[in-house]
């Protein structure tokens, strides 16, 4: 359907060129990254509206309504699984957009060996996220572990940061900030070298304060660089799976499950229906949360 | 002036920085670097002696040179992809920045979609099952060109905005076909965002985890991520092995942070800016 539709666009098109066979921008150059987009990604995903409402074994499916969300919605681990998610987007986004912008800020100002501190930071974005997952696995670990041997040699009693159920998906979202933070401080190191200097020339000549520069100078004008940074962070949390799996497996018991990997457990258990089902819940959420924050990210933006 | 205090600022914030983001690298490369014994306390001590050649020799030869398919499949991975997802990306681009069509508002909403969609897992399933590119590296590289598309086509389109039309014409004018503009005239010029595209969908795809985890099953298809994952239950004793493993697949994302770090900023912050 959705091949169609994309193909049919660039002959459509061509034919109403009058110089169709001269025109240096042909449509067909659409045509082989359509169809693989189309094929892999656009028809599993209108498939999954409709698997999502059946009971599947991937040969043949049962149509059965609302059930799997129903399920979705009933069963507790499930539930929690849902909210978990959004606790893990909301902290890992902001985390990264508060430390992100300070290290940017940092980084951007006369400090000595720059070049050392940008590659340190950055770096950790492009190692293996299981890799990383499986480091601070180790780390983490309440009575071997180095972080809480480190924290005992200054007096701290450090906390069963993985297998304590109330702790254990802030950890891992405090391992996804580490990870992940290099990216929003390169991403604001970008938005705050755009800052023309008359702005702060102009602050200086008003006698304005260190603070003052940051709150009414820096912040406003690095809008742009914060609404990414909140949107690409936003929606990674949303989807996150390949950190949580590699470090708890959503445990302790569900503790730290996510839809992502609640679709992952249900995949494996067989229930291809409702592993799909989450798929589709996932898709809704990021739909409903992320849609109106770019909105409102954009006002505010036009606002200025 | 103020030198006393950026100087302890900036001291301040490089011992910081090396306990919070240096020092998980030197554990991990401590513990490769010790025996089975030692490694199993999973402290910061030094190791007593050389042992990093025994456990590389080891962790590769595990499972049956396991390692080293997976490095093989890996690298095929990610060049079949990276240089399908170039062309094919390229050419969207191009005629999306040129042309203008009541149809690009549909295209850029894919592309948007395709970046904030997560795919749909047991559907596409069902569907590779169906083509028979389900747990092969085709299917793989199919799978990986479909993700990262929008990615790479925003990056291509944002470029070609820069290059003047005149050139096309010029070109026609001289009497070259559609392809020859295209891949004589255009590619060519492109190539400061092709590096990026290159740098930054290579580390990802070589990264990527949840992608083999699901379509590539099957012990002759590992990826090297997958295999450190498998390993991860086996050398649950052998703590040395399993840090090697994590030190050997570090090290190609290293070589590329050291060569092409500023393509990898440049791609990865496109767009930022202008909002």
């Amino acid at each position: 359907m959705a091949v169609s539709s994309i193909a049919g666009v660039s002959d459509v098109a061509a034919a109403n060129r009058p110089m169709r066979s001269r025109s240096p921008y042909p449509g067909w150059f659409f045509l082989p990254a359509a169809i693989i987009y189309s094929v892999l990604f656009l028809a599993p995903t209108f498939a999954s509206l409709y698997f999502s409402l059946t009971r599947w074994t991937l040969f043949d499916s049962t149509f059965i309504g609302l059930d799997n969300f129903v399920q979705f919605f009933r069963e507790p681990f499930l539930v929690q699984g849902l909210v978990n998610t959004v606790i893990y987007a909301v902290v890992t986004s902001s985390l990264k957009v508060v430390i992100g912008m300070l290290l940017a800020v940092m980084l951007t100002s006369q400090i000595m060996a720059r070049g050392y501190l940008r590659s340190v930071i950055f770096f950790p974005v492009l190692v293996s996220t299981v890799g990383v997952g499986i480091t601070f696995t180790v780390l983490m670990h309440p009575t071997a572990g180095a972080i809480n041997q480190g924290l005992a040699l200054i007096g701290i009693k450090g906390p069963g940061w993985l297998v304590d159920p109330k702790l254990a998906l802030y950890s891992v979202a405090l391992v996804d900030v580490w990870k992940g933070v290099g990216l929003a401080t390169v991403i604001y190191i970008a938005g705050l070298v755009a800052i023309p200097r008359d702005y702060y020339e102009a602050a200086r000549i008003d006698g304005a304060t260190p603070l003052q520069n940051f709150f009414y100078v820096t912040l406003p004008l690095c809008r742009p660089a914060t609404a990414t940074v909140i949107t690409l962070s936003f929606i990674g949390g949303l989807r996150t799976f390949d950190l949580i799996w590699a470090m708890t497996k959503g445990g302790p018991g569900f503790a730290s499950d996510t839809v992502a990997s609640v679709i992952y457990k249900q995949y494996q258990a067989g229930f291809y229906g409702l592993s799909t089902a989450g798929n589709v819940v996932l898709f809704i959420l990021i739909a409903v949360l992320v849609v109106p924050l770019t909105m409102f990210l954009n006002r505010k933006q036009g606002h200025e | 002036m103020k030198s006393r205090a950026s100087v302890i600022g900036g001291v301040a914030a490089i011992a910081a920085t090396f306990v919070v983001f240096v020092i998980p690298f030197l554990f991990i490369i401590l513990m490769a670097f010790k025996d089975r014994q030692q490694s199993a306390l999973r402290d910061f001590s030094w190791p007593n002696g050389f042992h990093l050649w025994d456990n590389v020799v080891q962790v590769v030869q595990t499972r049956n040179w396991m390692m080293v398919t997976a490095f093989i499949n890996s690298t095929l991975i990610t060049v079949a992809s990276v240089t399908l997802l170039i062309v094919l990306a390229a050419m969207v681009g191009f005629v999306l920045a040129r042309r203008k069509t009541r149809y690009n508002g549909l295209i850029e909403f894919l592309i948007l979609a395709g970046l904030m969609i997560p795919p749909a897992v047991v559907p596409t399933i069902w569907l590779l099952q169906g083509l028979k590119l389900f747990g092969t590296l085709h299917g793989m590289v199919l799978i990986q060109v479909a993700y990262n598309l929008p990615f790479s086509i925003i990056l291509y389109r944002a470029f070609i905005a820069t290059i003047p039309r005149e050139l096309d014409e010029a070109a026609v004018i001289d009497g070259a076909r559609p392809l020859d503009v295209f891949f004589r005239v255009i590619l060519p010029l492109l190539w400061p965002v092709t590096v990026t595209n290159i740098v930054v969908q290579s580390v990802g795809i070589f990264n990527d985890f949840t992608n083999p985890l699901y379509y590539l099953p099957g012990n002759q298809n590992a990826t090297v991520q997958l295999t450190l994952y498998n390993f991860q239950s086996q050398f649950n004793t052998a703590y040395n092995l399993l840090f090697t493993n994590i030190l050997l697949i570090t090290i190609p994302p290293l070589i590329v942070f050291m060569f092409f770090n500023r393509q990898i900023v440049a791609g990865m912050t496109a767009g930022a800016v202008k909002g």
